[in-house]
This record gives C-alpha cells, structure tokens and sequence, in this order.
C-alpha cells in the first residue's frame, strides 16, 4: 500500500524549474472600508485593508502581459523559444476567442507555440503550472509560459465584494539546471464539491455560506499539502515559505497552523489584505512576492485552491540563481507600493458597475 | 468593425514592434517599409524598447466615438528612445502632472471595445515609469 502511494507524486521524467516569474497588480486600490460605508452603513468588521482595482482599460489580457514582460525579463530567453503561453483565469475578456492568443502575439511567442486558456475557479494557474510541468519534464517543449491572472468578480453588497481584486502573475518553466527554483515534486487533489460556481452569461458568482470552508478550502488544501509532504518526506520545519490559496486572511492563516507552521512563514506571500483575492492570480502572485526574497537552498510550498473543488501543490527549491534574475523586474511590492486609493462610486465606474444605457 | 485592419496592425499595436533601415540604420515606426530618411528599402523588422518622453500633450474631454468611456484622457506626443515621434494615450496617471520631458514607459492596453458585441482592441500606451531610474 505505502508502495502504490508514491505514484501519487507528479514528477516529471525530467527535472523541472521556474526560469522566469512576473507579478502585475493593478494601480487602484478601493479600500474595504469603502464597501462596508455604502452597503453597511460604514458599521461592522472589514475582512482586509484594501483590494487592487483594474484602470479602465486593463483587463486580463493587459494585465497577463505586463507579467509576463516581468518574466521574460527575468528569464532572459527569447520569446520564440516558448512553446506553450496558458492562461489561467476566471474572468477571460471573451468568451470565446483566446486571451493567450493575444498575449503570445504581444510578446513574441507566435507562431509556433501552444496558446490555451485555462479554468478552474481559482486553481486555473496553478493547473497551468502542473501542466506546464509535463510539457517540459517530457522534453516536448523547452520553456513554457504559465500565468494566473484575474480581474475577480464579486456582485455588489456581497459579502465577496469586500474582497475581491485584481493581479497575478506569469511563470516561465524551463530545465532545471537553468531554473531560479526548481520543482522537487507536486500532487494534485480533486472532488465535485459544489462551494461556489458561476453560471454561462453570469456576471457574478454564487456561493455556498459556509460551505465554502469545512468541505471545501480546508479539506482540499490540508489535503494536498499532507500528502505532497508525506510523499516527498517533508515537514512544515523544512519550508522557510509557504503560499496558500487567500480567498481572505482568516483562512490561509487557519491552514497553516492546521498543518503546523508558524505565522511567519506564511508572511512573505500573504498579500491577501492589501490586494484583495486576486482568484486564480492568488497562489502565484504569492509565490511571485516570496521569489522576491527567498534566499537559495530555501524550499517553499505552494498550495492553491479552486472552487468546485480541488487543489494543486508545489515543492520548489531556490537556486543561485535567483539572486541576480530578481533585479530584472519590478517586484512584486513595487507594484503594491504604487497605489491610488479610490472611493466606491469610481471603483463602479472602472469596474463597469454602472447601466449607461 | 475593421477587424482585418486591426489584425494588420497588431504587431505594431501590441509591442511597438517598428522597421530598422539596413541601410543607414534609422529607427522607423509606424513601419513603412520605406526610409522616411534616405528614401530606400526598409523591412527588416526592429523591436523598440518601449522608452521614451514626453514630447507634448493634451487631455481630452469630448471623445470620438469608442473613446467617451475613459473620458477624460490625456493624449500625447511621444518621443521614443530610438528617435520616432509616436501618438498615443497616456495612462495610469493617477492625479499626476503630466509635462514635456516627462519619462514614460510603453505598456499594452486596451484601447477601445466595438460596442458590446464587437471585437476588443488592445494597443500601446505610456506610463510614467513605474521604477524611476536611480
């Protein structure tokens, strides 16, 4: 039994790392007082400081770019060697016609690569990650884009709304002997657990109360972090960082004591209180904040959640590497640090919240 | 709709993507195939870095058609790194004045939707820097 359980770890025939990563955080920040002022007479607890709100004219094509112009900076390779360019997100611009499409062609990885969208709540980056994992570890492609971007959706007055922002990030894989981290092994865990959904033409989600923590977050993100320990012989005492999926504060937080790490090592990549819950942009931006400082030899864990329900986990050790690469791109607190505040009604505004016609 | 002449145009549009004369080597964009300097044949394609200043500007408050959602905006004159002048929006300007010589930064944006139903066009614009060279 103990046998036929280590088939459980995802790992490639060869050896995988990240040689490039990108955050990109818009410049609006509505802070949650706002939304508790207009929809509950400025009275009761707000859940994070302030969330990251998209300009006018971003979207997640826009923002997708911009990160993954961080990561190609970062990788210092030529566009025309990518072989794959996901994107993984809950709020595509269209329905139907590719955003990776576009993003390739911006920064110069058409024609000869694997353009795909990617869905699953807020787990579509890091599937695009796992994925992307295959394609190089195969040896069919040698470098491959995978971005977790969103511009999150929450319907006015909702209890959501408090929270939901914009950002994420672009990781490029690539061999591991070039790699800023590599992947030690990952797991993914999945089940049809109904916590929160958006239907077809929807333009806002519905979810399930309490639902959503019990059977949902916790069970699959304990899960998933359990187990890719338990298979790579790991505990919480060898990861000097961890990145949980941060629908909000309380829950990431939650997860890490559950599993037994301290506060501190979540800091690093907790960013859910001053940009709100960027859905499938979250675990990567995270890892993006935590690639801005980890120092070489340090292992991370990385553990995203997607409604509906499943989570996938990482096991990334930083190399040398990482060091001199950083330097190439803003990082992830130059993005935070530029910040225009804005009052509810110019959030409407931008969002698209207001009917003009 | 214009959608071929969007498509035609996105290299451009998307990445400032330019000519370079192979003969006296200057930068050229919008690309023209020809050399506005010395007059001779010039295709061979060139990437701009995306870097440049302000070279004027004006603010918009009254948009052509497509536009009026992002009133008011301000548009300007930019003067590229490698030497063209481009038009184009400037964005991300928070309350910030904007003035000639200001450094800017090319990112990609989204320019204008056709209606509800029409295509998105994404397209260059410019920032002030978001990493002020030390």
């Amino acid at each position: 039994m103990e046998q036929s359980n280590q088939d459980r770890l995802l790992k490639p025939s060869k050896q995988v790392g990240i040689v490039g990563y990108g955050a990109y955080i818009p410049r609006y920040r509505l802070p949650a007082s706002e939304v508790a002022r207009i929809w509950a007479g400025g009275a009761g607890g707000v859940p994070i400081v302030e969330k990251a709100v998209p300009g006018i004219d971003e979207d997640v094509i826009t923002m997708s770019i911009e990160a993954a112009r961080n990561a190609l900076a970062r990788a210092s390779i030529d566009p025309s060697e990518i072989r794959a360019v996901w994107v993984g997100s809950e709020s595509h611009p269209y329905s139907v016609k590719p955003s990776s499409t576009v993003v390739a062609e911006a920064i110069g990885a058409t024609p000869h690569t694997l353009a795909a969208d990617w869905e699953f709540a807020c787990k579509a980056g890091t599937e695009a990650i796992q994925a992307a994992i295959g394609f190089v570890g195969s040896g069919m492609a040698r470098f491959a884009l995978a971005i977790g971007m969103d511009t999150a959706q929450g319907r006015p007055g909702d209890a959501l709304e408090y929270t939901t922002g914009a950002g994420g990030a672009a990781i490029i894989l690539g061999p591991s002997d070039e790699s800023l981290a590599h992947f030690e092994g990952s797991y993914s865990y999945a089940t049809d657990t109904p916590d929160f959904w958006r239907r077809a033409d929807e333009k806002y989600p519905e979810h399930g109360e309490r639902f959503t923590g019990e059977p949902a977050y916790f069970k699959h993100v304990l899960t998933a972090a359990k187990e890719l320990m338990s298979l790579t012989n790991t505990g919480p005492e060898d990861y000097a960082h961890v990145i949980f999926h941060q629908p909000n504060v309380k829950f990431p937080q939650r997860a890490g004591r559950m599993l037994g790490f301290a506060d501190e090592q979540l800091e690093a990549g907790l960013l859910v209180s001053v940009i709100g819950n960027t859905y499938a942009g979250s675990p990567l931006v995270g890892l993006a904040s935590v690639l801005d400082i980890a120092e070489p030899g340090q292992r991370l864990l990385l553990v995203s959640y997607g409604s509906g329900a499943g989570s996938d986990a990482f096991s990334l050790s930083v190399t040398d590497r990482l060091v001199e690469a950083r330097e190439k791109a803003p990082s992830t607190q130059d993005y935070i640090g530029r910040r225009t505040e804005v009052d509810y009604a110019t959030y409407a505004r931008y969002r698209g919240k207001l009917t003009l016609s | 709709m214009e959608v071929s002449r969007h498509w035609r145009l996105k290299k451009q549009r998307y990445a400032l993507q330019g000519e370079v004369c192979p003969h006296c080597s200057v930068k050229i964009f919008p690309p023209r195939d020809i050399c506005p300097d010395c007059g001779l044949d010039a295709r061979t394609p060139f990437q701009f870095s995306g870097r440049g200043e302000v070279y004027s500007f004006t603010t918009v408050r009254d948009a052509p058609e497509g536009h009026s959602e992002q009133v008011p905006y301000t548009v300007a004159l930019v003067r590229l790194e490698e030497g063209p002048l481009v038009t184009a929006q400037l964005t991300d300007l928070d309350q910030q004045d904007v003035e000639i010589g200001l450094p800017v930064e090319m990112v990609t944006r989204k320019l204008r939707s056709d209606g509800e139903r029409g295509m998105l066009v994404y397209g260059y614009k410019f920032r002030p820097l978001l990493r002020p060279a030390a």
